[in-house]
């Protein structure tokens, strides 16, 4: 068994609206930074985990397809590095 | 042969099961039974609500965490022997999150928590869950959520459209909801999701009775 480190990025889906990271992207430009086309707000979780190298990915797909993100709103990217 | 009985389930969190209990008995003189969600026994109970409220604190997504009750699993049997299910606002959000409905319940658009109440059309009769007199059936019903914008792709859409599966329209859309949806159905019409609250509308002297009619549905077999 190895130890892993994963972090998941998670965010909305292109189609989805996400008026929290307009009210931020407004609250930017109050701060007198201007500029900014877009801005969106996503999740970042980080996991610890002790596995197998050959089924790393398997756990962190389902984790991330069943309970992480909700793949009707979401989309998500992972990065698994071997401790 | 023992009484009908309507399930009502808590979850850490849920608010609303008590009003749901109190509307149920005390207006409609239905018996009810709160079921723990670490039950999975729906064996006493012959319908079942998901109450308003904050499972699990709506960590991660609204209804992610209590996706994976015993209970819910249980649910997927209880729902396919056609027994009805009724999911009110979180217990909406549940339902999509567990797959028992399509599309998800995300942040309202203006981001504000709405609490009022609102206009509704009834789309669909599927199911029986509203009275529908007239093409243009209306009922009013109370709204309380930050995160009731309901979301589905085109596709998704296209299929509730087509299955008449829409169940409540807003007449006025509050929160951004996609094509103004605040209800829809399952195929077989036994489980109802609505972010609005018929148990919050059981009574005049509290403001109307529009949800009587929902909730009395639940005895429908």
């Amino acid at each position: 068994m190895d130890q892993f480190e994963v972090k998941v990025f998670i965010r909305l889906r292109p189609s989805v609206l996400d008026p929290a990271g307009e009210a931020i992207k407004s609250a930017s430009s109050k701060l007198g930074v201007e500029g900014i086309k877009s801005l969106r707000i996503g999740k970042m979780i980080e996991v610890k985990i002790e596995s197998n190298e050959e089924n790393i990915k398997e756990k962190i797909d389902l984790l991330c397809d069943r309970l992480f993100a909700n793949t009707v709103i979401e989309d998500y990217e992972y990065s698994i590095n071997k401790l | 042969m023992a009484s009908f009985t309507v399930g009502i389930v808590v979850f850490p969190g849920s608010n609303c099961d008590r009003d749901v209990a109190w509307a149920l008995e005390a207006c409609l003189d239905i018996k009810t039974k709160f079921l723990w969600h670490e039950s999975s026994d729906l064996n006493d109970v012959d319908s079942i609500v998901l109450p308003g409220g904050f499972s699990y604190g709506d960590y991660l997504r609204c209804g992610a965490i209590a996706r994976f009750s015993p209970l819910i699993n249980a649910l997927h049997d209880f729902v396919k022997s056609g027994r009805r299910v009724l999911g009110i606002c979180n217990g909406f959000q549940i339902l999509t999150e567990s797959g028992f409905l399509p599309g998800a319940l995300v942040a309202n658009k203006n981001l504000n928590f709405i609490c009022d109440d609102v206009d509704l059309n009834v789309i669909t009769s599927k199911g029986g869950w509203f009275k529908k007199l007239n093409k243009k059936q209306k009922i009013k019903l109370p709204i309380a959520h930050g995160e009731g914008r309901y979301h589905c792709d085109q596709d998704t859409l296209k299929n509730l459209i087509d299955n008449d599966l829409i169940a409540l329209k807003y007449k006025t859309n509050p929160n951004g909801s996609t094509s103004d949806i605040a209800g829809i159905t399952n195929k077989n019409g036994n489980v109802l999701g609505l972010m609005p609250h018929p148990e919050r509308a059981c009574d005049e002297s509290i403001g109307g009775i529009d949800g009587l009619y929902t909730l009395k549905s639940l005895i429908t077999q």
